[in-house]
């Protein structure tokens, strides 16, 4: 959903080392603070201090003393331990099979298929779909009486339809807001992979190919390693992203496959229990904080890999 | 001549087959979207029937009419309108001059900055909404569109920040430098001379910016009760609405991203590098 839309451009990164400087001398000096100045600031009031709040929150009982009762609550919920299993569950499926898909996608755009741009066209509408829009879309597939039972019915395969969103069926459930995923949140992998190919000098894979390596070759051991950046920072936004997932799930399943953003929700809007709702967040960014520094260790980008 | 020839014993074999793979992602993605589409212009009483029909036999607005009917319904399509265009103002004022600072300037603290703009990503909309609405009862700001545009605002400046700053990178620089010295101001050259260059770009940032607010569920429907988002008033009735009526919400939420993303297509690969040729 949200910063979805927009992950930071990798073409601003590559700049980074060029600044080019219209301001020069001291009294210039001013006009670069005073004119982040607004931005700061807005960020530090709605950004930073909500994230301390936050914090206090978690810590405090209904009355507003110090307490862990938030903490203990949450924990102790009975779908707190199905919640942190489905979230961690649905990203170790979605993400991985997102990004081969995006990769096959961003590799397709870049080998000068015929109406490439109409393909890209059409693979980055879902950049502008809601989690909460998908989830009401693949509902019109897949509940009881849509329509894929409505050609299984209409074609004789099955009697009255299969029941894809029961509770009865959990692994039909969670595999059907997978999908919705999938089709939702992989343009964004797409966009930020294609971004990356195209700065790979050509020449790489032509002295491999000279050299006798087959595609696969010249894919694993020249386009792969190369892409590694790009990767970094597809993984870290899909995975943040993935520990957010909500709308998606609540217009598939309802309350039947409880997900940490979706027990968030519940337990401000509905239990109105804003600070067990603080807890709930505090944990969904301690997880995300705490993959990015994994995805940062192991995909480390060498230096001396980039032959720069 | 010779990588030529080696670049078409490449290519050639196998071609079919990306067609082939192309053209099943494209439906992969196109045949929800159709779907949700017959689906919301399908009378009710057909949609209320099963097996429902894959083609649109009866096209009818019949659907469309009453989800925009339902109580509600049209005041939360105006909200959203209305947080989207203040998320977008305040975005915009905001982040420009910082995107332009980064784009142009040399200076210290630059990096942090920039380190600081790429961190925010990684935090979740649950921990900015659930504080914010406490704090906005406080202030006597619950449940107005406001404040959810400055949620909004918070999640969208970032990236407007990303943004604004690759656009006037883009934009060359030699040109501002030209109108300084033929006695511009520092001023002058940016509102005469970079923003005319840049705004193509900022109407794309501009749009990416309210389809961001025109998303966003999370943080409206708690921070609202009587003035929903359209999100937020499709979220909070899924449960006891029936099928006709989500399936219209579907297709309404659906309905500006496929206009808007057909509209900057082209700023869409600008924006994340070269297009493919």
């Amino acid at each position: 959903m949200q910063g979805e839309i927009a992950a930071a451009p990798p073409a601003a990164r590559e700049h980074d080392l060029a600044a080019p400087p219209i301001g020069r001398g001291r009294r210039r000096q001013v006009v670069p603070y005073a004119l982040l100045a607004p931005s700061v600031l807005f960020l530090l009031v709605f950004f930073a201090w909500p994230m301390v709040q936050a914090l206090i929150l978690a810590v405090q009982d209904t009355n507003g003393a110090w307490s862990l009762a938030p903490v203990e609550r949450m924990v102790n919920d009975l779908r707190f331990g199905e919640a942190i299993k489905n979230t961690l569950l649905f990203a170790a499926v979605v993400i991985p099979l997102q990004t081969i898909l995006a990769l096959a996608m961003a590799l397709l755009l870049m080998a000068g298929l015929r109406g490439a741009g109409a393909f890209l066209y059409l693979w980055a509408i879902p950049l502008g779909v809601s989690d909460l829009a998908s989830g009401v879309v693949w509902l019109s597939i897949f509940t009881d009486r849509g329509y894929i039972n409505s050609i299984l019915v209409s074609l004789g395969l099955s009697e009255s339809g299969i029941p894809f969103l029961s509770y009865e069926n959990p692994v039909s459930l969670f595999m059907c807001a997978a999908i919705a995923e999938l089709w939702r949140a992989t343009s964004i992998v797409m966009v930020i992979l294609l971004s990356g190919l195209q700065v790979i000098p050509k020449d790489y894979g032509e002295a491999a190919e000279v050299f006798g390596a087959t595609a696969w070759q010249r894919f694993r051991h020249v386009t792969l390693p190369l892409l590694r950046p790009s990767l970094q920072v597809a993984l870290i936004l899909r995975t943040i992203l993935a520990f957010q997932v909500f709308a998606v799930v609540i217009a598939l399943a309802g309350r039947q496959l409880p997900v940490l953003a979706e027990a968030a929700y519940q337990f401000y809007y509905t239990i109105r229990s804003p600070n067990t709702a603080a807890a709930y967040a505090l944990l969904i960014m301690f997880l995300s904080l705490g993959f990015t520094v994994v995805y940062l260790r192991l995909l480390r980008v060498r230096d001396a890999e980039l032959g720069r | 001549m010779a990588t030529a020839a080696l670049a078409q014993r490449r290519t050639k074999p196998r071609r079919w087959h990306l067609y082939v793979a192309a053209i099943a992602i494209s439906l992969f993605i196109l045949v929800p979207i159709y779907v949700i589409a017959v689906a919301a212009f399908t009378p009710r009483t057909v949609l209320n029937g099963f097996p429902k029909p894959l083609v649109p036999i009866t096209i009818s607005t019949d659907t469309m009419q009453a989800f925009l009917a339902t109580r509600g319904v049209g005041q939360s399509v105006i909200n959203s309108l209305i947080v989207g265009a203040m998320t977008l103002v305040m975005s915009l004022v905001l982040g420009t001059p910082a995107g332009y600072a980064l784009a142009r300037f040399a200076f210290r603290g630059r990096d942090s900055f920039q380190l600081l703009i790429l961190l925010t990503r990684a935090f979740p909309i649950a921990i900015l909404a659930v504080p914010l609405t406490v704090t906005s009862i406080t202030w006597g700001l619950y449940d107005t569109l406001p404040a959810v545009a400055i949620v909004h605002t918070a999640l969208a400046l970032p990236t407007t920040v990303l943004i604004t700053a690759s656009i006037f990178i883009s934009v060359p620089v030699d040109l501002e430098e030209a109108a300084l010295t033929l006695g511009c101001t520092p001023l002058g050259a940016f509102t005469r001379v970079a923003m005319p260059l840049a705004l193509p770009g900022l109407a794309a940032a501009s749009i990416f910016t309210f389809v961001l607010s025109w998303n966003e569920v999370f943080a409206s429907v708690i921070l609202t009760v009587s003035n929903r988002t359209l999100p937020a008033q499709v979220l909070a009735s899924l449960g006891d609405s029936p099928l006709p009526y989500r399936f219209a919400g579907g297709f309404a939420l659906i309905l500006p991203a496929l206009i808007f993303i057909f509209f900057i297509r082209r700023y869409l690969f600008n924006m994340w590098g070269r297009v493919v040729r």
